[in-house]
């Protein structure tokens, strides 16, 4: 690193990721680090907008067209969100057969976007072009694991994690398309399903829809117990051949999740029993500072939520119409909450000193500070609180209230093996992604619940999948949920049997928000800023892997919401210089 | 990521002076990536066998797909994706075929900003907006396929009401246009297409670049003849529950959803018969109500999509009754359904019913 001077590097879009999303850096590479990021989204379509005046049935056939990777996790949301507003719960069958379908994105989506997306940052053909000693080191180590996943060294799994050439990487793809099959067994088509509504589902409960899920959930459950010793291997290795790397990525521990996954002897989606049926969620609910649980209520959680402006491309909404003043506890409901949210925007030139991105940047007001909590890509924020709560208790996942087992059964040529998510010691790219692997088998373990539950509701002859239901005149109602990458909330308020208001806020938003009106950058932002550099090559032929890799552990998922963007210190009195001649960055800052 | 990967197949003696074939993909419309994603999950051919040459006759291919591309590094550095649009604007790389993915905003009706970037425009600093890249790429390319109902017909994105006055890249680039080659733009819709479709009409269009097969039958909204020449009706297997005037009541029911808000009769899609993946899923045939979404009409024109949709009554009364009474009543109905709303198009003006809250 002998440039001495500070680099404005930019990624746009940023590749293997979902969308498109701007990262806008200054690197110091005497130093060996980020000195500023931004991070910017480049798209606007205006959900929030164009819904108002709909019918409230058609919420969740649009608002699955928010996403294209997870966008069933928003008709669910929707689902349980018209639920409360028509005062309805599906029959127990319709909730397993969501709960099903939901975990089986679960198992696709963490899979495909593991293994094929972020998995080449770790492939060799990837290290060997930014760091051939580690690649040298990589080869020479024996993998602990060898016996379980087959791969006698470390350089071996980054042979397989190659683009296509890499057995693994097209395994992997093979099973990113049947747990879609599992996935449509149960919600009909992946990504915007068929066959959920409120109420319930359209699905047909039979014996052969279950079997059909079955068979393929232990051919998965056969292929995870060679993925999480894989991935254990892997990320390890990074810890010892670069002393450092947990810095990668590395951020304050300020972890949401809105629990996922719905118990249907519990849950009646009514708002004043929110706090009991959110604890019976079999992801528990809980917002994580500095490695504390500070709440696992979900009305507590609602009622923090805060959208707040400040780098964004809108208008404020202050002094606007306030839908709802109060929730039906009586609790105070804020004016920059999504029930009162107006979305206003206002296009205009991109400028990182003031307004440069359509993202917003919502945040969670703890009484005291408006935290810029991240969802650790999804899996890290859902294990955390889930581990600390100590609720969970199914048969083959459960809460120790410092950890999370998983018991796997036997499966056709391996016998039953265990698993054990710890609470890692930070909150960075390496533990994002570990928390991604263990989640993939965590979902296995309820999927294989569900199943048994399902099977005993229909052996009982319960075959009803849907509850009908009236659309009320006036209503107020919220949904709650995990999508793959984290926190999911859908906010509604009808009036005259339409919908007058519909916020939806996906993870997206939260981890690549931006600069808010009190300076508190994103997630992302934060993250790549604290990045030191590893990558052995010179400014020139530069990849910025190691911020490629602190940005895609978050699984960006931009049509949600972002662009990220890496400038340079100029506060540091160093020369900023650009890559070539003509940039897009302002150069004095 | 194909180029390199294919470097160490032996090459039969013709293809070795044929040219590359590039794949310029811009998921940056107005766009989810449904159809980036539902791609992944094709195996009629699956992208790996398109990119690996594992079909008799298929030329040497490049793909520049954001979605899992391997490249990753910084503007103007080394390895960088978007560098493929700069070439291909520069006519550096010949031929290419240009896909779209999502709907195309109209960045004409504010004064500034942008409602969609891919990349930056170096000239001025800004994001390069898709339409931008539009107008400088489709000059050049050999074709522009059109993917997911967003980027053929508007789609979700151009429902009334919405505030981007989004429409399709042929409401964008003019219906009549056709590239330099002669080729219309090929549209594959569906929210989001299917993947199958999707990798088999890449295919098609392969061979045909390299002379194997004749130009793309297509129809008059652009969708390959083969894959969209028969209603959804037509293929699902609830049309026996139909004829015998059974209908499902409740969602959940193995009956005919007609009465239920499916709209199969008179929507153009080939997904009961296909299924979504391997042959498993679907819409009517698993119990989803089908709500058009291959359609040009799509959303406006099935919404609610829970009601029962209107002329249901008069056909399923009379559904004992076959031929050309109940063919006639739904080619009134499909007509509508086939025809995009008013308000998708170019111009300085917002048309969709929304109030401008900028300058």
């Amino acid at each position: 690193m002998a440039s001495g001077d500070v680099v404005e590097m930019v990624w746009d879009p940023v590749t293997r990721i979902v969308g498109s999303l701007g990262i806008y850096t200054k690197i110091d590479f005497s130093q060996g680090k980020v000195v500023e990021c931004y991070s910017t989204s480049s798209i606007f379509r205006g959900y929030s907008i164009f819904m108002r005046g709909k019918d409230p049935r058609d919420a969740h056939f649009i608002t699955s067209r928010i996403c294209g990777i997870c966008g069933d996790n928003h008709c669910a949301c929707s689902c349980y969100n018209q639920q409360m507003a028509y005062g309805i719960h599906p029959p127990a069958m319709g909730e397993w057969i969501v709960n099903l379908g939901e975990a089986a994105e679960y198992m696709f989506d963490h899979n495909i976007f593991q293994e094929n997306l972020v998995g080449v940052d770790y492939c060799e053909k990837m290290v060997s072009e930014t760091n051939p000693g580690v690649l040298d080191q990589a080869n020479k180590t024996a993998a602990p694991h060898a016996e379980e996943h087959g791969y006698a060294t470390i350089g071996d799994i980054m042979r397989s994690l190659n683009p296509l050439s890499g057995e693994f990487y097209r395994e992997a793809l093979h099973v990113s398309r049947y747990t879609r099959e599992m996935f449509c067994l149960m919600e009909g088509r992946h990504v915007h399903p068929s066959t959920l509504y409120p109420g319930g589902v359209g699905t047909v409960p039979t014996i052969q829809l279950f079997t059909d899920y079955l068979t393929r959930l232990m051919r998965y459950l056969e292929f995870m117990k060679k993925v999480v010793p894989i991935h254990d291997d892997l990320f390890d290795f990074f810890y010892e051949a670069i002393p450092g790397y947990e810095e990668v990525g590395r951020r304050r521990v300020l972890l949401g999740c809105w629990g996922s996954l719905m118990d249907p002897s519990v849950c009646d989606f009514k708002y004043e029993n929110m706090s009991t049926w959110g604890d019976a969620a079999y992801v528990t609910p809980g917002v994580v500072v500095d490695g504390k649980l500070v709440t696992h209520d979900l009305v507590k959680i609602n009622l923090g939520i805060r959208i707040l402006l400040g780098s964004s491309y809108y208008e404020d909404w202050e002094g606007d119409e306030v839908f709802v003043k109060n929730d039906p506890l009586g609790n105070p409901v804020d004016v920059r909450h999504p029930w009162n949210q107006h979305t206003k925007p206002r296009p205009q030139k991109r400028d990182f000193q003031d307004k440069y991105s359509w993202t917003m940047s919502p945040r969670w007001f703890d009484g005291k500070d408006y935290l810029a909590l991240d969802t650790g890509g999804g899996p890290l924020a859902r294990l955390w609180p889930t581990a600390l709560a100590g609720i969970l208790n199914t048969p083959y996942v459960k809460s120790t209230g410092h950890s999370i087992t998983i018991d796997f059964p036997k499966t056709a040529t391996k016998g039953p093996a265990s698993f054990e998510w710890e609470i890692p010691e930070w909150s960075n790219a390496l533990e994002r992604n570990r928390a991604r692997t263990y989640f993939q088998a965590y979902s296995a373990g309820l999927a294989l619940f569900f199943v048994e539950e399902a099977l005993k509701e229909l052996r009982a002859g319960h075959t009803q999948t849907w509850t009908p239901f009236k659309v009320p005149d006036e209503a107020f109602s919220c949904g709650f949920t995990e999508a793959v990458r984290g926190v999911l909330s859908h906010h509604m308020v009808i009036r005259g049997g339409k919908i007058a208001n519909y916020h939806p806020y996906p993870p997206t938003p939260w981890n690549g928000s931006v600069r808010d009106v009190y300076g508190t950058p994103g997630p992302y932002e934060d993250a790549v800023q604290n990045t030191p550099i590893f990558e052995e090559n010179e400014p020139e032929n530069f990849k910025g892997i190691d911020i490629m890799r602190a940005v895609r552990s978050f699984d960006p998922c931009l049509p949600c919401g972002v662009h990220m963007y890496l400038g340079g210190g100029s506060g540091h009195g160093k020369v900023v210089r650009r890559m070539h001649s003509p940039t897009v960055l302002p150069l004095e800052r | 990521m194909a180029a390199a990967a294919r470097r160490g197949r032996p090459a039969p003696a013709k293809e070795a002076e044929a040219p590359t074939v590039h794949i310029l993909w811009i998921n940056g419309g107005l766009s989810c990536d449904g159809d980036s994603v539902a791609l992944t999950a094709a195996t009629q051919p699956s992208i790996e066998e398109i990119v690996l040459g594992a079909l008799p006759g298929l030329p040497n291919l490049a793909v520049h797909w954001p979605l899992i591309d391997y490249e990753c590094g910084p503007q103007e550095g080394a390895d960088t994706f978007i560098e493929w649009f700069y070439k291909g604007e520069r006519g550096e790389i010949d031929p290419f075929v240009l896909v779209v993915e999502g709907s195309i905003p109209n960045e004409a009706i504010k004064k500034e900003g942008y409602w969609c970037g891919f990349g930056n425009n170096f000239e001025t600093g800004q994001p390069m907006t898709t339409s931008e890249w539009i107008d400088r790429l489709a000059p050049k390319a050999l074709a522009i396929v059109a993917v997911g109902t967003c980027a053929t017909y508007g789609g979700i994105h151009a429902m009334a009401g919405n505030p981007t006055g989004a429409m399709g890249v042929p409401d964008y680039l003019g219906w009549g246009w056709k590239s330099k080659a002669g080729i219309p733009i090929v549209c594959i819709p569906g929210c989001p297409a299917h993947g199958d479709n999707m990798s088999e009409t890449f295919l098609y269009l392969l061979y045909m670049a390299t002379g194997q097969a004749p130009m793309i039958p297509l129809d008059e909204a652009l969708r390959p003849r083969w894959l969209f020449g028969a209603t959804v009706h037509e293929g699902c297997d609830r049309a026996g529950y139909y004829e015998q005037g059974d209908f499902a009541t409740e969602y959940g029911s193995p009956k005919c959803l007609v009465k239920l808000g499916c709209w199969g009769p008179v929507v153009k899609c080939n997904v009961p018969k296909r299924g979504w993946i391997n042959g498993v899923g679907g819409c009517p045939n698993v119990g989803g109500i089908c709500i058009g979404c291959t359609m040009p009409g799509f959303p406006d024109k099935f919404m609610p999509f829970m009601d029962e949709p209107p002329g249901a009554k008069v056909s399923t009364a009379a559904s004992g009754a076959y031929g050309a009474v109940i063919r006639g009543l739904r080619s009134f109905t499909m007509k509508t359904t086939d025809t995009e709303p008013s308000w998708r198009k170019p111009g300085s003006e917002l048309l969709t019913g929304a109030k401008k809250t900028w300058a």
